[in-house]
This record gives structure tokens, sequence and C-alpha cells, in this order.
């Protein structure tokens, strides 16, 4: 059970955040899972590390929610993938979430700011 | 997006997804110089759980609840065939819980909820002229007209009645059962023929050629069915009725007198030529019932009657003095007496279900120390609290479900025996209980609730072990808070045996009391017949007719089987009642109906008092000399010489009698006779003076048109019957003798509402008794096995077996005391319910308490004896040794 709690934890800290990331590299052009990782790993710096047992569930979500769609392709070594790719109404989500977490990171930011001395 | 078809597409999917992702990952690390095997396992590692990650992402989709369900389902069967011992207990115990509450339930949706089998049935209602002393009392045909045509209330009112007819001309004699109704009677409680047509209004009246319309049961056996008997004639009493219609021969309107069922044929009140019918003064046993307007209530009905009533009072003194109505719908009239002790079966029923659940509880609660590695494991493994309550509720629910449909076949048995060994007539509208969809219904929804019950507490329980112990320990120790919840269960249940102990003690004590009850004569050996004398009788000659009637008397006098007989017309105790007005010597004849003192009289020979027994207190009973020839005497009872001569000899006064006499010397005083029933009889209100005539002292030669012989013989009821038509027909062949009972059976009857009552209490109180022995003993026993190790220590550190005899019964002691302690309080505020079906008995009676709580208490510790004699003989060094 300790584990189960682990897992929702994280999905609930990051899910806000988890979505746009991918809804964010979704827009460089459509990806499967694995290069949804990599990608953002590289993008920060190897800072965030997706753990693949966030991702899947949350790929799954946004197909649900609609906006991002699925394909199976096959890629260049003839292997059978599921290529994800951002949809219209998941354009306007990432903007959306794009806005709030800009305000949110201007609040926090505010916070943080040091005391000016007079 | 894609929606695949299949679910297992979408788990394909998904793997080869998930297989996909790892398999790009490892071919990354290989890539940088790792290993094929080194690269397969740090992905593995690092990808997490896939099982895990499946399942998360499958709750993503939302099929999930019915799949899993589905899952828990299949889970669960598979569990439960793996212990068939436990599985097969748990649900024959479910079963008898499930099962008689469902066969309850089926007799209380075909008497108490059941719409009635007539259009629109709750439009209907029950009219009875009441007077003092008689609610449910019979109209005379001149006052039911005025009231057919006085109301505003109702669409329309019929009446109906018994009556007797001789069919003769067709072979020997038959005496039929006939009802006699009004022309709209059929029209009222919404029946349409069978065959043929219905009464029209026209017809209702004298003068007209008489028609007859035939019960179907009848028509059957006596015309084969065939229609070409329509519009033909039968004799009835010598005159020809022609037949116009066939109706359905049971129109149960009510259990008691006139009882519309097994009815041959169907004639009309208004054709009836009998002289005292027109009287306004005359009640022939006719009752009412009535349908009311759109939009009527029974309140405004009953006050429209009322004063209709008032005003024939005023109109008619001398007849209608003190009648009233009442009133009532149709289904209470003929349900409302047995529902309260239906309703208390049906709770008393429940009892026996929730101990059945306490069981199976407890079963549960055991069992699930056993397998408190396996939920730990799976917790490990990621599943939740709810997840896993949710398995095991499945599985109480699959172990509820399959005791609630063999629980069906058990109430079915249980429904169809009964109704094949209940007197008929015993329950109002027996023939419409069955397992109808309703009932299977409840027999499903009381099977779920059942399941959660019991299931939820093992269930909870289960769910909150120290994981890290139990892995470690493998499962013992740390059962205390489970004990605790075993033990409540079996105070819960031991208190609810003690209620029902209690309540079946009391019916038990009722019907004792019931049965010590002197009905006033002996009723062993005595039968009662019918005696009807041949049609075309002129009662205008009494003289002849008495001559029949004593060449008759003659006869029967000769029957070899038969002791003692007595020819009766009037009351017969138990079976017909026959009040009359009478006033005292030294007081003026009442003005009014309601002025006169009312007694039963009963018009019998001599031989009524040898043939019945009973006993002559003052002066002397009737003789053969008391004829109509000698002065006019009566014999009273003792409640009438009480009443209106008290402190004084009666033997030698003088009294009058309405349509008898005037100046009836008294000539003797005997015991009071329970004419109403061995309870009924001294509930207020009913006639309790008691008055004997000689027979042929009759003045209305009619009165010997309907006469019954009560006879004391060995022989069986139907055999004396048979003797007595042999000698009769000797007579006259064409006179009738039918209906033959014993006294025996009549007062049976009485009482067998309250033995059925007392019979299927006493059944759940035995079941509730067997399974809370049950329940306490697989406590003990469970706490014993449990404790084994403990109590080896003990013994090994130098106690006795008594002294673990001891621990042990204490233990089950205490479970035993709390529990008939809340029993009793339970016990003391329930029994409060039952104190209309008690008789001669209190519901706190204190020594039917006591003597259940000390029954309850002795099996209890009983069942604790067992397991404590095995747990005194446990070898120390065995417990000791294995863990």
């Amino acid at each position: 059970m300790g584990a189960k709690k682990k897992y929702q934890n994280r999905i609930e800290l990051l899910q806000g955040t988890l979505d746009m990331l991918v809804l964010q590299t979704l827009q460089w052009g459509p990806q499967h899972g694995y290069g949804i990782s990599q990608a953002i790993r590289l993008k920060s710096g190897d800072t965030l590390d997706v753990e693949t047992g966030s991702l899947y569930p949350a790929l799954h979500r946004l197909e649900r929610e609609g906006w991002i769609d699925s394909e199976w392709k096959r890629s260049d070594n003839n292997q059978r993938v599921k290529q994800y790719r951002l949809t219209t109404a998941g354009k306007k989500q990432l903007l959306s979430e794009r806005s709030r977490w800009q305000t949110l990171a201007a609040a926090i930011a505010g916070v943080l700011s040091p005391v000016k001395l007079l | 997006m894609r929606f695949p078809f299949w679910r297992r597409d979408q788990d394909d999917d998904l793997q080869e997804e998930l297989q996909g992702h790892l398999a790009m990952a490892a071919r990354d690390r290989m890539e940088r110089g790792e290993s094929r095997g080194h690269a397969e396992a740090a992905v593995r590692r690092e990808f997490g759980n896939v099982l895990l990650i499946t399942e998360v992402t499958r709750e993503m989709w939302g099929w999930s609840s019915l799949e899993r369900l589905w899952q828990d389902v299949r889970y669960g069967v598979r569990l439960l065939s793996k212990s068939p011992a436990f599985s097969v207990v748990a649900i024959l115990t479910l079963a008898l819980g499930i099962g008689a509450n469902t066969a309850l339930f089926s007799v209380v949706n075909g008497v108490l909820l059941n719409p009635l089998p007539y259009r629109q049935p709750d439009r209907l209602v029950s009219i009875y002229q009441s007077q003092r002393g008689f609610e449910k009392g019979s109209f005379s045909y001149l006052n039911l007209l005025d009231y057919q045509q006085q109301n505003r209330t109702m669409e329309a009112i019929a009446g109906y009645r018994n009556g007797g007819y001789s069919l003769t001309g067709n072979g020997s004699a038959e005496r039929l059962r006939p009802a006699m109704v009004t022309a709209d009677f059929f029209r009222v409680v919404g029946i349409t023929p069978i065959a043929g047509r219905d009464f029209t209004r026209e017809e209702d009246r004298l003068g007209v050629a008489p028609v007859v319309i035939l019960g179907d049961e009848f028509w059957k056996r006596k015309f084969g069915g065939s229609e070409s008997i329509l519009g033909k004639s039968i004799d009835l009493d010598g005159k020809p009725y022609v037949v116009v219609g066939v109706m359905p021969s049971n129109v149960v309107l009510r259990t008691q007198f006139p009882n519309l069922s097994h009815r041959d044929i169907y004639t009309l009140i208004g054709q009836d030529t009998a002289p005292y019918f027109r009287k306004r003064s005359a009640a022939a046993g006719t009752k009412a019932v009535g349908r009311l307007r759109a939009g009527v209530t029974v309140e405004q009905a009953r006050a429209d009657f009322g004063a209709i009533a008032n005003k024939l009072a005023e109109t008619y003194p001398t007849s209608d003095k003190g009648l009233g109505i009442t009133l009532l719908s149709l289904k209470e009239d003929m349900v409302g007496d047995v529902r309260p002790a239906l309703l208390i079966l049906l709770g008393a029923v429940a009892f026996v279900l929730l101990i059945a659940c306490g069981n199976v509880a407890n079963l549960l609660l055991a069992r699930s120390t056993a397998r408190k590695r396996e939920i730990a494991v799976r917790a490990a493994l990621g599943a939740s609290s709810t997840r896993i309550v949710r398995q095991l509720l499945t599985e109480s629910l699959l172990l509820a479900l399959a005791g609630g449909a063999i629980g069906v076949f058990l109430a079915a048995l249980g429904t169809s025996s009964a109704q094949k060994v209940l007197p008929p007539g015993l329950l109002p509208r027996a023939g419409e209980i069955a397992l109808d969809g309703r009932v299977l219904a409840f027999n499903f929804v009381i099977a779920c609730l059942a399941g959660i019950v019991f299931g939820l507490a093992p269930a909870l329980k289960a769910v909150n072990p120290d994981l890290h112990s139990t892995l470690k320990e493998g499962g013992r120790g740390g059962s205390g808070s489970r004990h605790r919840t075993q033990a409540a269960f079996v105070v819960m249940e031991t208190a609810m045996a003690l209620v029902l102990l209690a309540g079946a003690g009391l019916m038990v004590r009722s019907l004792i009391s019931l049965w010590r009850v002197d009905p006033g004569f002996n009723p062993h050996d005595v039968v009662v017949f019918g005696i009807g004398m041949p049609p075309g009788t002129d009662y205008s000659k009494p003289n002849e007719v008495r001559a029949t009637v004593r060449a008759m008397d003659e006869q029967l006098d000769r029957v070899p089987g038969i002791r003692s007989h007595s020819l009766s017309a009037g009351a017969v105790p138990f079976q017909s009642d026959s009040g009359n007005g009478f006033w005292l010597e030294n007081e003026a004849k009442p003005a009014s109906a309601d002025g006169f003192h009312m007694a039963e009289t009963y018009i019998v020979q001599s031989g009524y008092f040898t043939a019945m027994q009973i006993p002559i207190l003052r002066g002397r009973a009737l003789t053969a000399q008391d004829n109509e020839t000698a002065p006019k005497v009566a014999v009273i009872d003792e409640a009438l010489a009480d009443k209106y001569f008290p402190h004084e000899n009666p033997v030698g006064k003088h009294l009058n009698l309405r349509e008898w006499a005037d100046g009836i010397e008294i000539v003797g005083v005997a015991v009071h006779v329970k004419q109403f029933g061995l309870e009924q009889d001294s509930a207020q209100g009913t006639i309790r003076a008691e008055m004997y005539l000689p027979l042929l002292q009759t003045k209305d030669a009619s009165f010997f048109a309907n006469l019954d012989v009560v006879a004391k013989g060995p022989l069986p009821p139907t055999v004396m019957e048979e003797q007595a038509r042999h000698a009769v027909q000797q007579v006259n062949r064409d006179c009738v003798v039918f209906g033959a009972q014993s006294m025996d059976s009549m007062i049976d009857s009485d009482v067998e509402m309250r033995r059925l009552s007392m019979i299927l209490l006493a059944t759940f109180a035995g079941l509730a008794l067997v399974l809370a022995s049950i329940g306490i003993y697989g406590v003990i026993a469970y706490v014993v096995g449990q404790r084994s190790h403990e109590i080896g220590i003990r013994m090994a550190l130098g106690a006795q077996r008594s002294d673990v005899l001891r621990m042990v019964l204490a233990e089950g002691g205490r479970m035993t005391l709390l529990g008939v302690a809340i029993g009793l309080c339970a016990a003391l505020a329930l029994t409060r319910l039952m104190t209309r079906m008690l008789f001669g008995v209190k519901p706190s009676d204190p020594a039917t308490l006591t003597l259940v709580a000390v029954l309850l208490s002795a099996i209890a510790l009983l069942a604790c004896f067992i397991p404590a004699r095995r747990a005194a003989q446990v070898d120390p060094m065995r417990a000791l040794r294995y863990e």
C-alpha cells in the first residue's frame, strides 16, 4: 500500500505540470511515450526525470480528455510504436496552462523576492 | 481518437506500448555501451512496476468498476470452492434464515399486500348492521332495501347470505350450498359470468319465475360444464328454477360466516318466499358489500350510512332502534384480524436471519485470521483498502446470494407443504400465497442486505492488520479485536434468541390456558349435522310437521352408533348463534327492539343435556314431557340467573320471550356454555345469557325447516352422518342429512390461528436457539484454538485441567450472561407488541421469562462445555512445541 501512495503523490503533485510539459513537448511534433520522457529530460537539463508510472497514465488521460491523439506507426527500425500528437483543443489547453503557470511563478517569485532595505 | 471495440485490444495495445518503451530504452543504453543483460535489467528497474502502471493506466480508461467486479466474482467463486466445508455451512445457514424470511413474506404478500382479485378492490367496503354487543351483524331485507335506495355515497350495494336448498329430481336428493344474493352482487364486486348471464334487477322480487346461477365447480361436477343446462330448470326445494348463467364458486369476501366459498348455486334474495323474511325485524344472516362512488372516502360513507340508520331508527322504532352501521374497507375486514400476528411473525423471522448472519460473520472472522497473510501480500503489492474490502464483500455477497437461491427453494417447499396441512379458512386468501415477482425481489434484496450485514465487519477488520508483523509472524497472534467482535456478535445472537424464546414461551402458555378453559360442556365424541325437511313440507300445519319430527326422532333413537342425541333449532355452540329478546315477569313489555334483554336461545330436546353433558346446577333439565301439550318451560344458564335473579332462586319464577310465549316457567339453571368461543365468550358486549327451550313447544313450525342434530357417539362424523341419513330417510326419502362436524374440530378451529402462530414462533425460537448455540460453540472453539499455545504455557506453569476448564467456561459464561441480560430487557420491551395474541398470561410474565433465561443459559453453557473440555485436555508439550 505504501507503493501505491507513492505513485499517487507523484501524480497529484505534478499532474497539472506534467500535463503541461507533455503538451508542450508535443508542440514540437508527434512523439511516442519514450521519446516524450527523453525530450523532457533533455530540455530540463536532466533535472526532470519523468517516472514512467506517471507518464503513461497521464498520456492516456490526456487522450481521454481529447487534448492529444494517438496513432500506431512503424518506426525506423520497423518497430510498432504508438505516437501521440497535439489536437486543436490540446493547443488551447496548453495556452491556458502556460498562462496559469506564469501567474503561479510570478506569485511565488513575489513571495520569495529579497526584502528591500530602506 | 481510435476506440478499440474490445477491451482485450486495448489491453494488448497498452502492453505493446509499454514493451516498446522498454525496448527503446534498453537500446539506448546498449548504444551507450552497456551489455544487453545489464541494459535490460536497468531499464526494467527504472521503469518500475509494469503491472501497477498497467493498472493505473487502465483506470484512466474508465472500464474499471465492471471489470473489477467480474474479477472479484471470479476470484471469490474460486476461493469459496477451495474451502467447501466453510462454504457449505455458511450457505446452508444463510439458506435457512433467508428461506424462512422468504416463506413468511410470501404469506404476508399474498394475504396483506396483494390487492383483492376484484375490479378496483380498494373501492369495495363491507357493511354490517351493528347492535349492542354485535358489531358485524346482519341486515333485515327491508332495511337493506332502504339503505340501497337512500344512500348517496355508494355506486351500489349488494347483500349476500347463506341458505340451504335440497336439489331433487336428479338422482338422490342432494343438499346444496347456495349463496343468496341481491341482483347487483356480481356487478358490485366486479365479476363477469363464465357462461350465460348475470341476474337482472327486475328478477330480484317475488312473483317472477325463480332463476338460479350455477357455481362453476357445481356446474362442472353435476352437468359436465356443458352449456346445454342454460335455459333448463332444476328443482330446488321442489320448485323449478331456471338456470340463467354460471359464475365462479368462490367469491370470498370474509373468512367468517357467511363465507362464499365453494358455493354450488346462487339465488336471488328477493325471491325468498319465507314469510318471516319480509319482516323488518328479521335478520336472516344477510351481510352487505358496497362499491364507493369515485372520490368518496370510507369516512364519508360511514357518516352517510350512520345518518340513514338514525332516520330508520326514528321511523321504525320497534325494529330499528339501537341499530347502527359498521362500515370498513373490504381489505381491512378480511385481513385486519390476522395482520398483527403476521407482522409479529415477520419480525420474529427477521431475528432468525440476523442470528444466522451473526454466525456467518463469525465464521468469516475466524477465516480471516487464516487469510491475514494473503491480504497482507495483496496490500503490499499495491491493492488499496477499498479494493480489498470490495473484494471481501463480493465474497460475502456470493455466499448470501447462493444462500438466497437455495432459500427460495426452501421457501417454496415450506409454503406448499404448509398450505396442504393448514385447515382451509384459517388464513384469509390462503389460495393467493405464491412465490411471485415481489417475493423473489424481496428474497434478492434480503440476501444482498444479509451479505452486507455479515460481510462488512470481517472485511473492515481484515484490512487493518499491522502489515509488517503479520508477514513476519506468519499470521499468528493479534486476534484481540477480532475476538471482541466475535464475542459481540454472540452476545447479540443470545439476546435475540432469548426474545424469540420468550415470545414462543408466552404463546405456549396462552394455548395451555386456552385449552384449560372449560367450554361448559363435554365436546368429545359429539357430532353436529344438519337435517333438511323434505321439500313440500307445509309449515302452516304444525301438528303434521311435529309428527314428522317425532318420527325422525324415533328413528334416530334406534341408531346403534348414536348413544344420545337431540334435535336442535336455534343456536349451536361454536357454530351458529341465535339471539332472542326477553323481559321479566315484573317488567312491562319493552316498546322497542333495544329495550329487550338478550339471550342465546337453544331450542332442544331432553337428550341435549345428556349428549353435551351440561351440568345442571339447580332444578332440572328439560324432559320428554316438556312438549306442546305441557306448560311452557325453560332452563336458564347461570349467567342469566346471576344477572337477572341475583341472590334468589330463579327456579319457579317466570319470564316472557319474544316470538315464543309469555309466562314461561324457569325449571332449572345450567352451567354457562361458551357459545362464542373459548376466549371471545368473555369479551365485552357479546350476549352472555342463555336459555334452553323445548323443541316441541315451538309455536312457529317453520322453525323445523332447518334442524341440527347434536349426537354423541364413538364413531367418526361421516359414519354417524351416514347412519343418521339411513334412519331419517326411513321416514321420508327426501329428507337430507348433511354437514357432519365433530364438536372437537369446531373447538379446535376456534384456536387454530393462535396455534399456528405458536407453532411458527416456537419453530423460529428453536431455530434461533440452535443457531445461537452453534454460534457460541464456534466462537469458544475458535478462541481455544487460537490460545492453545497460551494454555500450554499455563499448564506447564502449573495450572490444573480444572483451572483451564473454568477459564474457558468463564469466557463463555460472560458472553451468555451478557446476552441473556440484554435479551431480557429487549424481551420486556418487545413482548408488549404481542398482547393481542396472548391469553391468560401477561407479556411480562416473570415465570416464562425466568424459564427461558435459564433454558438458554443452560444450553449455551453446554455448548461451551465441549470446547472447554477439549482445552482442558490439551497436552502442554504439544501446544508448546507447535507454533
